[in-house]
């Protein structure tokens, strides 16, 4: 190799490389937009200088209300929210190579809504207990989909099916309880079926913002791996890595934060499937897409939010917007998919 | 010999189990009439049920509950009926063992139309919605087919699956954005989208029984055909069979009858697979039998498992589509467990 093309490359990489950091910073930005959007912006529009008063802890004559206790756990939930639903359907689709193989479509987030749905209307128990039962179901849901899919012989297309199977008895368990609730359980309980940042409140949205902050240096750290993951099995073992035991953490780590997030705000409809692949078309090869999905991840929640407080007459919750915009694109990568003979 | 040669022809027009099965299906059919108006949230003396029966003149309390529970069973038999044969077509027009109208979202396509009909045109009877839930079901079935059977290998399992799936995604937030601002809508969809055939009325009967007929009536017609087809379209076209006629005119009699039961009873899952799939064990693959035996399977199960949700959960019940959904998903994920890689 001549010196000439060695420097191409070199060059070629720091370029890549910056043009990367400024994606990263690009999508920091437009995060940090949406934020103060969603604390300014309401029934009454504050100026970024009361808000900041509020969030310094000052207090503001009205600001400090509808700021400190409606808008900024709103803002948090769905910047919490979205990222975990980000990052974990990418850890998904990119550990069983296949954008279809996330969390809404094989039924885990399903599983989470149930028991918390459950724990609300039936056992009336704690915030707490309620972010654990909906982990557990998480958990519970993907244990059971996997053991049913290794079964016989696994493939992604037996998991899928398997899954929507039983997404289908999770959300009949649903609608059941749905029907038996008490008229007052069944807002926060509908909150499960759409998902919806209305009544965010700091202390259910705390336990998230603790798992995240541990779950994503793990993620990180094993984010190299998981690109080694990609090139398939056997390129991952013969590059060192122990695929089973990387496997196991990183979908156990994907499934808790998904969970927990699940029962904070409810299963935000695509979330989890429209974040990798934007992330991947936008990062390109070579780098990580793991925290840029995080980040797509949270300006869909947020921008779906505002849409849906105030493009409309009507309050829609977040889950009802994403949905609208997330499944037809579902639809397209179906389509593209079956014509390349992908499925 | 020449006894033994007719022996062999006969039992190679009627499948082997044919007169055990029927018979079968006979003592449970009694069994599930019986059960479904001798049993309820209420219970009922035995003498009390047959006074409400045979005096009609009757006019106390619980004897109009017996005759409401015989409306029910009918009903229900009925909507099992039509989606149990609506299943067995789909399944032979997809040649896909798990296509079931819950499955491929025309459950939703109709719901979404029902919805508009009450949000938006002031509709609130059965007999008005009926047309639009049939409109889209048929809408919706041909969405879900175009997409699932795009590309080489044809409308798969995970394909039509998958295309189902992501259409009841958009189908249902659509619907959600409909109800939300709309309360009054909400209760009357809350309800309806479970689906129960707790609702059921001599005149639901009376506008269900049309499609019924027609649906079942095309269903036979077909059955043949369809049997040809399922050796591959190049033998039935040797055979004589316009295929792409055929196929169309099955898949809309498919859809009419479960659009038309969705339109009275509200979305009741998996009947269509469940129905078919114990009378194709049993009698294999002869559409013939499987399409009027998969009618009455059909009935039986809704009406039992209708019977185990006003039990299981006294005094109030379990809607019928959430038991249903139970009984079959299992069902669902044995077939996905069982069936071979590449089928997939």
């Amino acid at each position: 190799m001549n010196n000439e093309t060695l420097q191409t490359i070199i060059q070629s990489r720091t370029k890549r490389k910056r043009r990367y950091i400024m994606t990263l910073a690009l999508l920091f930005v437009i995060v940090l937009a949406l934020c103060s959007a969603m604390l300014m912006l309401g029934n009454t529009i504050y100026p970024v200088k009361d808000v900041i008063a509020v969030l310094l802890g000052e207090e503001v004559k009205g600001a400090s209300f509808a700021v400190g206790t409606l808008r900024f756990p709103r803002m948090l939930a769905g910047l919490l929210a979205g990222f975990a639903f980000g990052i974990g359907g990418y850890v998904f689709q990119t550990m069983l190579r296949n954008p279809l193989a996330n969390p809404n479509v094989i039924g885990i987030t399903a599983g989470s809504s149930a028991s918390a749905v459950f724990c609300i209307v039936v056992l009336n128990v704690s915030n707490t207990m309620i972010s654990i039962a909906s982990v557990v179901g998480g958990l519970l849901t993907v244990l059971i989909i996997y053991g049913f899919s290794r079964a016989t012989s696994f493939s992604i297309g037996r998991l899928i099916l398997i899954g929507i199977g039983i997404q289908a008895m999770l959300n009949a368990f649903i609608s059941y309880l749905m029907l038996i609730a008490k008229t007052n359980d069944l807002p926060t309980a509908l909150r499960w079926l759409n998902g919806s940042l209305n009544g965010a409140k700091i202390e259910t949205v705390m336990p998230l913002l603790i798992l995240i902050v541990i779950c994503t240096p793990i993620l990180i750290y094993f984010s190299n791996h998981l690109e080694m993951l990609e090139l398939g099995e056997q390129a991952a073992t013969s590059l060192g890595v122990s695929t089973n035991k990387v496997r196991i953490i990183l979908l156990v780590t994907a499934v808790l934060v998904i969970a927990l997030a699940t029962a904070t705000t409810g299963p935000i409809a695509f979330i989890s499937f429209l974040a990798g692949p934007i992330a991947r078309r936008i990062v390109g090869v070579g780098f990580s897409a793991l925290i840029p999905s995080g980040l797509i991840g949270v300006i869909l929640v947020l921008a779906a939010d505002l849409i849906g407080q105030f493009a409309f007459e009507v309050n829609y919750p977040v889950g009802v917007i994403t949905g609208i915009i997330g499944a037809p694109y579902l639809i397209y990568l179906l389509i593209k998919m079956n014509r390349k003979g992908e499925i | 010999m020449k006894q033994l040669n007719v022996e062999q022809r006969k039992q190679s027009f009627l499948p082997k189990n044919l007169g055990k099965l029927t018979i079968i299906l006979l003592i449970l059919l009694i069994v599930s009439i019986i059960a479904s108006i001798a049993f309820g949230s209420r219970s009922i003396g035995w003498s009390t049920i047959l006074d409400g029966l045979f005096h009609p003149e009757l006019m106390d309390h619980e004897s109009s509950v017996v005759r409401q529970r015989v409306v029910r069973t009918i009903f229900s038999f009925m909507c099992g009926g039509a989606l149990g044969v609506s299943g067995a077509l789909m399944q032979s027009v997809t040649r896909n063992p798990i296509a079931d109208p819950s499955i491929l979202g025309v459950n939703t396509g109709a719901s979404l139309f029902v919805v508009s009909g009450i949000a938006f045109l002031n509709i609130s009877s059965a007999n008005e919605y009926v047309w639009l839930a049939i409109a889209g079901a048929i809408l919706t079935a041909i969405f879900v087919f175009t997409i699932g059977s795009l590309g080489g290998s044809g409308a798969t399992p995970l394909k039509l699956v998958l295309a189902g799936a992501a259409t009841s995604a958009i189908l249902t937030s659509l619907v959600t954005a409909i109800m939300i601002p709309r309360q009054n809508v909400m209760d009357q969809f809350r309800f309806w989208q479970v689906g129960s055939v707790g609702a059921g009325t001599w005149d639901s009967i009376q506008l269900l029984l049309p499609f019924l007929i027609v649906g079942i009536v095309i269903a036979l017609i077909t059955a043949p055909a369809l049997n040809a087809m399922a050796l591959g379209d190049e033998v039935a076209i040797g055979l004589g069979v316009k295929t792409g006629t055929i196929r169309l005119i099955s898949a809309f009699a498919g859809v009419l009858l479960c659009g038309a039961a969705t339109a009275f009873a509200g979305p009741i899952a998996f009947i269509g697979l469940l129905a078919t799939h114990v009378i194709r064990l049993m009698i294999g693959p002869d559409l013939r039998f499987v399409i009027p035996l998969s009618a009455i399977s059909g009935g039986i199960i809704l009406t039992i498992s209708d019977v185990v949700g006003r039990l299981i959960a006294r005094p109030g019940e379990v809607e019928v589509g959430i038991l249903t959904a139970f009984i079959g998903a299992p069902i669902l994920i044995y077939i996905t467990m069982k069936a071979k890689m590449r089928s997939l």
